[in-house]
């Protein structure tokens, strides 16, 4: 039976790992390459590396990284964040990518995620979805959560998996950050609208949370978190152990 | 020295990663000689079966592998890699394989319940079939494995571990020095790092 996967996810800037509460007020946290072996022995079934460096010198200073991190660990990996085209595929690919995500990319160039499962399977693509509720109504945002597309969420991340995105990312704007759970509403709309695996994001404060997750929504396949984990106040040990309590199933 | 076969499909660099942190000397090649030379093979291989298998048969790289697994080379396919070891595939068509596994790929869904998510992804646990096999000498009966995919290998009398996903898929083969893995252990964690050692061990 397929376990549920707990991801820790890392944002990295200029070759440190941060932590956005709400996208704002970023504040340094760690080495990627200590965190992603710490994650990686203490029992992270996948790690996240989101690349939210805006210069060329990190961008080179970010693929220098993940090459060290693929040398060092060996669970999947999935890269995001400043992937436009199908180079931005290929370049993190040969570094040890397993995963590639797109965001903003994918809404400025609908075709790109048609192209890269195309060359590099349905697998290798990850629609990453960040969705906020407007007067009642799921919107799909870019550019890191700051600008409205006017986009409908749930036909969004349809359209993408129709276009070959063999997994997706929902990240809630709504609860990132908040601490007060994840986004229960917003997932399950997703889970039904779409039989590839789900990740949820946004909003674990507590172990709790993950048990709620699963519980709530069986069809969702993977929990991502970042501060709780950087910050020690989740051990994932330790939620892994209290979600076998609960009966769902997980890699120890 | 493990060669690890380049015929051009998929990302070799975290398999040659994984060997090397577990202090084997692997190298990746598409030289004829290079792989003759060396002491094991490994077939590696991500994407489509009808694509990958025309590769090996161009590059004349499938019938390298083919002669020196019948010298008694220690040989192991990953992924695709594994699939391609089988004598046929019924992804998109009907293809060849290089006809070292007795069996065929068939997809998924023929199998499985169909409310379940194809492809199969992510950690699932492997279970023994039969006596344990030389490349599970690290591992026990249960740990879990990384696997991606869609089809699965059907028929197969040298089926060593399955897993679990509404019916018992191949996971991995062994054929006297020819062994697969449908999942990926170079993604596998230490489980993956302990069955790529008990490989070069051989």
């Amino acid at each position: 039976m397929i376990t549920k996967r707990i991801i820790p996810c890392l944002d990295v800037k200029n070759g440190r790992v941060v932590k956005g509460v709400n996208f704002l007020g970023l504040s340094d946290v760690s080495s990627p390459v200590e965190l992603a072996k710490f994650y990686s022995d203490n029992g992270a079934d996948e790690l996240v590396f989101y690349d939210i460096t805006a210069s060329a010198e990190g961008r080179a200073l970010f693929t220098d990284i993940l090459c060290e991190v693929a040398r060092t660990i060996f669970i999947p990996l999935t890269v995001g964040g400043g992937i436009n085209t199908v180079d931005d595929f290929d370049r993190v690919l040969k570094c040890g990518a397993d995963k590639v995500s797109v965001n903003s990319g994918a809404i400025r160039n609908p075709d790109l995620i048609y192209q890269a499962a195309k060359l590099y399977g349905d697998q290798c693509v990850v629609i990453s979805a960040d969705v906020k509720r407007v007067d009642g109504v799921f919107r799909v945002f870019a550019k890191g959560g700051r600008e409205n597309t006017g986009m409908e969420a749930i036909e969004w991340i349809k359209r993408c998996v129709n276009n070959g995105a063999g997994e997706v990312v929902l990240n809630s704007i709504d609860t990132d950050g908040v601490k007060g759970g994840f986004d229960l509403e917003m997932l399950d709309a997703v889970c039904n609208a779409v039989n590839v695996p789900v990740i949820a994001s946004g909003g674990a404060g507590c172990k709790e949370d993950f048990v709620t997750l699963f519980k709530t929504l069986p069809k969702v396949d993977a929990g991502l978190a970042a501060s709780i984990f950087h910050f020690g106040e989740v051990s994932i040990s330790d939620l892994k152990d209290t979600l076998a309590n609960n009966n769902i199933p997980v890699r120890r | 020295m493990v060669a690890i076969v380049d015929y051009g499909v998929g990302n070799l660099f975290s398999l040659k990663s994984s060997l090397e942190a577990i202090g084997a000397s692997a190298f990746v090649t598409s030289d004829e000689k290079e792989i003759k030379n060396a002491d094991k093979i490994i077939l590696p291989g991500v994407g489509a079966f009808g694509d990958a298998a025309e590769k090996l048969r161009s590059s004349g790289l499938g019938e390298v592998v083919v002669s020196e697994a019948k010298k008694g080379k220690p040989i192991m396919g990953i992924c695709l890699g594994m699939q391609l070891l089988f004598d046929k595939s019924y992804e998109y068509g009907e293809h060849e394989g290089l006809g070292l596994i007795r069996g065929e790929i068939r997809p998924i869904s023929e199998v499985i319940a169909n409310d379940l998510k194809i492809p199969h992804i992510g950690w699932n646990a492997l279970d023994f079939v039969g006596e344990k096999s030389r490349i599970f000498k690290y591992i026990s009966n249960g740990d879990f494995v990384y696997f991606v995919h869609s089809y699965y290998g059907a028929q197969c009398d040298d089926v060593i571990a399955t897993s679990e996903y509404s019916a018992p898929l191949t996971a991995a083969v062994e054929s006297g020095n020819v062994f697969g893995c449908q999942f990926h252990p170079e993604k596998s964690g230490n489980v993956g790092l302990n069955i790529l050692r008990a490989f070069c061990e051989l």
